[in-house]
């Protein structure tokens, strides 16, 4: 097992290596085929962990493989450690990847960098691999920047351009501001626990805490003049961790990356923007249960984020024109879904989510990227319309994805994969005993509504009504090859049936013989057995909202289309500020790129030229150069001072020495 | 006495630059300091190999009389402070050798019998167990250095070199009345050991660490004794700022750990947090001030300002993890920052302009420099994987468990470095293809890949596998901070 272990992480490594190193002399045929290959074996592999861990009797696995840094107490090693939560994304990130690296196959076809493209793609999943079988919190930010880092580069991949450059930038800075919290709460748990290695922590964590009516206990840590008892100093620590989380997954204030995330390819957007990487951010919080059980405030400061995010990217996506970006603002607001569930804890749930979103998501991707393809990159759908009966196949897919996202079925009876996730959050949302689990509750129903509409809204403008490019284009229009189309078909199996077939292992009747314990709930946590209980209205009312939006959609964009430009001219004001995404990328460069620069400008002229160059040296330098009468010109002059002054100095101190031993 | 390692090492460059002295053409001026850098190479391999990580003492020790009636001994010994410095001055020198190959075209002999006493000193300096000798190499360095910066300088030579006088004079004042106090308190003796045995009356410790403050402090720089370095950089040929980032700047660092912290325990308790808020401010001040600079050498100066900040926080920590951190991230910065110095210098031989505005596109011409000059970039980011993700994470985390708050602002640093780096990376390299359109640039040869290769197997080894690193630093870190936490509890 060790060995299936070790091959599932390192295979995509190899695959890198070979594609980055070799691939302009291999070619680009044999660095696609090459890290392809690599890939399907990994994901063969990982199913069958899957099967073994998940679904299996088999136990937890721990493989080490070397001790990376060791100083004093701080011991950390390269290590996996395999659970059923570490199984499940082991299938996801594996199945998306491998999708995407074979669909690359075919959309990348004309690009004449793909053995850099491929490289990257699998550097990537190494980078996931890593994060996901972590057995302590360094070698988890190890992935987690190596993700970032991937990130950068596949949004970068078209370097040429302005707009994707400034884009990965801008990725990989709000990361950091993330990573800022995730590495401050690493450094904070390793002061509580003495260690970052999971297992260590999550025992000591177990008993922590003072018991139920005890006192509570000293101060453990000082921050910033206030004395934190252990209660507070694990809320600080979780909080700390949920902004990296935060930024990783894009939740609202530090969102701002993701939609402009979408310069790079379509492939890479399907799996790293959509189905793996943002999910980074959950999988840390799931992984972290032990600690987050232990702060109630912590988990209402998720939940809160979560909603607002799901409820906040549902808004934006309502009146974006760029497909693109109308399925980035969608995934956003999903993620936001999981961090609800999380919030409330509902692990299982959030999970749940991650996995069923994870094939709808990337179809959607992958669908979009077919129809770029199929419009000469055209991704405007304000010049799309009227492609259903060019692009059939690529329209079926995109409608399954379609009615898993908005959760298309029947509550009770069966449905789509998102149908059985998202009800679950919902419903778990309004049983949970959090502070606000009504306002979350009434958010997510709300969000429910708008991704009906926006997901409507863009089947109807890209495939419906008349068409409205260009008849050159239209001309053209062709449906894709197959290596793009198996991929799809794939991914719409997992978007329909997932949630039927999984539903009762993830959140259900066998939830604890499926986490084995991966997942970690208190004693009072009883959201697994009360979400069943929720009134009937409760259960209906995420169709209800699906429904209407559909409705919607539908009487604007196919029964009255002059009807969406008529509203835009009527509430000008809202539009503009939905358009515009509520305005953050205008007041996040106000507040913090400019005055930045013109901080550090200002401290370089006035601080470092005015004050400190101005009084010190200069100033010195000044009244040197009088008393020298401007020697500047015999340059090598000051070379011979410095010389001399350096032997008087020391012949100084010698001959004084001398002196003084000879009293 | 064993077979005399270290007074080769120490020798080896000085009589290379009494050989080249001889010699006429610069042709052979050139092989024959690479020739002599590689043997000293070679000898600090041969010294780290037998380097005994099980010991907190002094090795390789050697004491010959040099001036009897002073108490002056010619001694010299490494431990496992000091060790790694002599390799990295010892890797440095190899490498700078090949920088100056043809970017220095005039008076190539001066130039190298500089480089090369300046690797003699510099040397002298990192094993020196005698306070004496250790004055003489700290000193008598600048000279040759100097004379590198103004007469192989830029056009702003001149002021550049009269600064770096101006602020290294004021410190080499006070360092030496520092010694001289020293030298009567220890009863007349210069030995740096004995010296750290001594238990001086707070008072005394308190002067004599400012005194000291302001030696070590211009040269790390700390902010604000740094205006110095921007233009001393700039002004440098590579050879010179790689010297001046690998090396030069570690002695100032390297004194907290030799002098401030062994003799000067209660002291530096006493001032721990004083520094360690120095340091926070200089990694902040510097990462902003980075991020304002067009001009590449002035942009990877400031952001040295920024990274040595972490190493003085590390050291001031006075914990296991960020003293232990700070000596290998100044090991790593040497190698980071010294590659960085190397990337500028090369593309300013092409090119001639070191405005980052002038370039982009680089990618697209240079694929293999912009490949490893990524790779640095990231390092310089300390990306986990990378050499100085190791030493800042326990840096940090040595810093955090010290003081949380300015812990978390030292860590605001990493957040900067991404802003200036990845934005410089992105204005040289990415982009239309402006740099090939304007200049005339070939990719790296294979002399330039000698010098940039050891260098990019260290920035992953370190990254990767530290464990070798960090067991020669082991025990003399852990020994110092015993005695200081034994005699420094406090006024």
């Amino acid at each position: 097992m060790d060995t299936i272990i070790k091959a599932i992480v390192f295979l995509p490594l190899i695959g890198f290596l070979i594609a980055g190193l070799f691939g302009t002399s291999i070619g680009a045929k044999a660095s696609e085929y090459v890290t392809s290959g690599l890939m399907l074996i990994a994901l063969a592999l990982s199913w069958y962990v899957f099967f073994d861990v998940a679904l299996g009797e088999q136990e937890m696995i721990k493989v080490s493989v070397l001790r990376w840094i060791q100083s004093g107490s701080f011991d950390v090693e390269w290590g996996f450690r395999v659970d059923t939560l570490t199984a499940v994304m082991f299938v996801v990130v594996n199945t998306v990847s491998t999708l995407v690296h074979i669909y690359s196959i075919g959309y990348m076809h004309h690009d004449p960098h793909r053995p850099r493209f491929f490289a990257y793609l699998s550097l990537f999943t190494f980078a996931m691999l890593m994060l996901i079988t972590s057995d302590n919190l360094v070698q988890m930010f190890f992935g987690w920047e190596g993700v970032g880092l991937a990130s950068y580069l596949l949004i970068g991949f078209w370097y040429k351009k302005p707009s994707a450059n400034a884009a990965a930038i801008k990725a990989f800075i709000v990361n950091r501001v993330g990573d800022f919290g995730f590495s401050l709460g690493i450094f904070l748990v390793f002061v509580l626990f003495g260690s970052v290695n999971f297992e260590t922590i999550f025992a000591a964590a177990q008993t922590y805490l003072p018991a139920e009516g005890a006192a509570a206990g000293e101060a453990v840590v000082t921050l910033f003049g206030m004395h934190l008892e252990k209660a507070d100093a694990i809320t600080a620590a979780c909080l700390l961790l949920f902004m990296g989380a935060m930024g990783k997954s894009a939740q609202f204030l530090l969102h701002t990356w993701l939609p402009d995330a979408m310069e790079g390819p379509t492939p890479v957007s399907a799996l790293i923007h959509a189905a793996t990487m943002v999910t980074a951010g959950v999988f840390l919080v799931a992984r972290m249960s032990p600690l987050f059980e232990l702060s109630p405030d912590a988990l209402t400061v998720v939940t809160i984020i979560g909603a607002i995010t799901a409820f906040f990217a549902a808004t934006v996506g309502l009146v974006q024109n760029d497909i693109k970006r109308v399925i980035a603002y969608s995934t956003c607001s999903q993620l936001g879904y999981m961090f609800v569930a999380l919030g409330v804890g509902a692990y299982g749930a959030a999970i749940f989510h991650l996995f069923t979103h994870a094939f709808f998501k990337a179809l959607l991707f992958l669908g979009a990227g077919s129809v770029i393809h199929a419009v000469d990159g055209e991704q405007d759908m304000r010049y799309m319309g009227g492609l259903r009966p060019h692009i059939k196949v690529t329209y079926w897919m995109m409608f399954i994805g379609t009615i898993a996202l908005t959760g298309v079925g029947i509550p009770g009876v069966i449905g789509t994969a998102g149908f059985y996730s998202k009800d679950a959050i919902i419903e778990s949302t309004f049983a949970s005993h959090s502070a606000v689990s009504g306002f979350a509750f009434a958010l997510l129903v709300i969000a429910a509504l708008f991704t009906s509409f926006y997901s409507w809204r863009l089947t109807f403008m890209t495939f419906h009504g008349k068409p409205r490019a260009s008849s050159d284009v239209m001309h053209h229009v062709h449906e894709s090859p197959q290596v793009m189309l198996v991929p799809l078909y794939i991914l719409g199996i997992g978007a329909l049936a997932a949630g039927y077939f999984f539903h009762d292992h993830f959140f259900g009747e066998g939830y604890a013989e499926f986490w084995k314990g991966a997942l970690f709930t208190s004693a009072e946590n009883e959201i697994l057995h009360e979400y069943h209980h929720v009134p009937l209205w409760v259960k209906w009312s995420p169709f209800c909202a699906m429904a209407l939006g559909l409705f919607t959609a539908w009487y604007m964009y196919i029964r009255r289309p002059e009807l969406p430009k008529y509203l835009a001219e009527q509430h000008r004001g809202l539009y503009q500020f939905l358009l515009n995404k509520w305005y953050f990328d205008e007041l996040y460069d106000l507040l913090f790129v400019r005055s930045a620069k013109w901080l550090g400008t200002f401290l370089w002229k006035e601080g470092d030229g005015r004050v400190i160059d101005g009084y010190g040296p200069n100033g010195v330098a000044a009244r040197v150069l009088n008393v020298t009468d401007r020697v500047v010109r015999l340059q090598t002059g000051y070379l011979y001072h410095y010389a001399f002054a350096m032997l008087i100095g020391i012949a100084a101190l010698v001959t004084w020495m001398m002196f003084r031993s000879s009293f | 006495m064993a077979f005399p390692l270290l007074s080769l090492i120490v020798l080896v460059p000085a009589a290379g630059a009494a050989v080249v002295m001889f010699l006429r053409s610069d042709d052979l001026v050139r092989w024959a300091a690479l020739t002599v850098t590689l043997l000293d190479l070679a000898l600090a391999i041969v010294m780290l190999a037998g380097f005994d990580t099980g010991t907190s003492g002094m090795q390789f020790v050697e004491r010959r009389p040099w001036v009897p009636a002073l108490g002056i001994t010619f001694a010299l010994g490494v431990d496992g402070i000091s060790a790694l410095f002599v390799f990295l001055t010892a890797l440095l020198g190899w490498i700078s050798v090949l920088a100056s190959w043809i970017a220095i075209d005039r008076k190539v002999k001066q130039f190298t019998i500089s480089l090369l006493a300046m690797q003699a000193l510099m040397l002298g300096v990192f094993s020196a167990l005698d306070l004496f000798l250790f004055y003489v190499c700290w000193e008598a360095m600048l000279i040759p250095m100097y004379l590198i910066i103004g007469v192989w300088g830029g056009d702003g030579r001149v002021y550049a070199a009269f600064k770096f006088f101006l602020y290294t004079l004021a410190g080499s004042l006070l360092f030496l009345v520092g010694i001289i106090v020293l030298y009567f308190e220890g009863g007349r003796t210069f030995d740096i050991l004995a010296l750290m045995a001594l238990d001086l009356p707070f008072e005394v410790q308190s002067w004599l660490f400012f005194a000291f403050l302001v030696a070590f402090a211009v040269k790390v720089p700390m902010v604000p004794f740094h205006t110095w370095l921007p233009d001393a950089h700039v002004q440098a040929p590579t050879a010179g700022s790689i010297i001046l980032a690998g090396v030069l700047l570690k002695m100032g660092a390297y004194g907290f750990l030799r002098f401030s912290l062994p003799m000067l325990p209660e002291a530096s308790v006493y001032y721990s947090t004083l520094m360690m808020a120095l340091s926070a401010l200089a990694i902040v001040y510097g990462g902003l001030l980075a991020l304002a600079q067009d001009d590449l050498k002035k942009l990877v100066a400031y952001s040295s300002i920024s990274h040595m900040g972490f190493v003085t926080l590390g050291i001031f920590a006075l914990n296991p993890l960020g003293l232990q951190g700070s000596i290998l991230q100044m090991f790593n910065h040497g190698v980071t920052t010294g590659a960085l110095f190397l990337f500028v210098g090369l593309i300013y031989e092409r090119t001639h302009t070191r405005s980052i505005a002038d370039y982009g596109g680089l990618m697209k011409v240079a694929p293999v420099y912009t490949g490893f000059l990524a790779l640095f970039v990231l390092s310089s980011m300390a990306l986990p994987g990378t050499n100085a993700f190791v030493g800042e994470l326990l840096v940090l985390s040595g810093g955090f468990a010290a003081n949380l708050a300015l812990g978390a602002i030292a860590v605001l640093g990493a957040l900067l470095g991404a802003a200036y780096l990845l934005g410089m990376y992105r204005r040289v390299a990415l982009g239309p293809a402006n740099v090939g359109a304007r200049f005339k640039v070939r990719d790296v040869n294979g002399r330039e890949m000698a010098a940039i290769l050891p260098l990019a197997v260290f920035v992953l080894w370190v990254g990767l596998y530290p464990k070798p690193f960090l067991a020669i630093i082991d025990s003399s870190a852990m020994h110092l901070l015993q005695q200081l936490h034994d005699k420094g509890s406090g006024p």
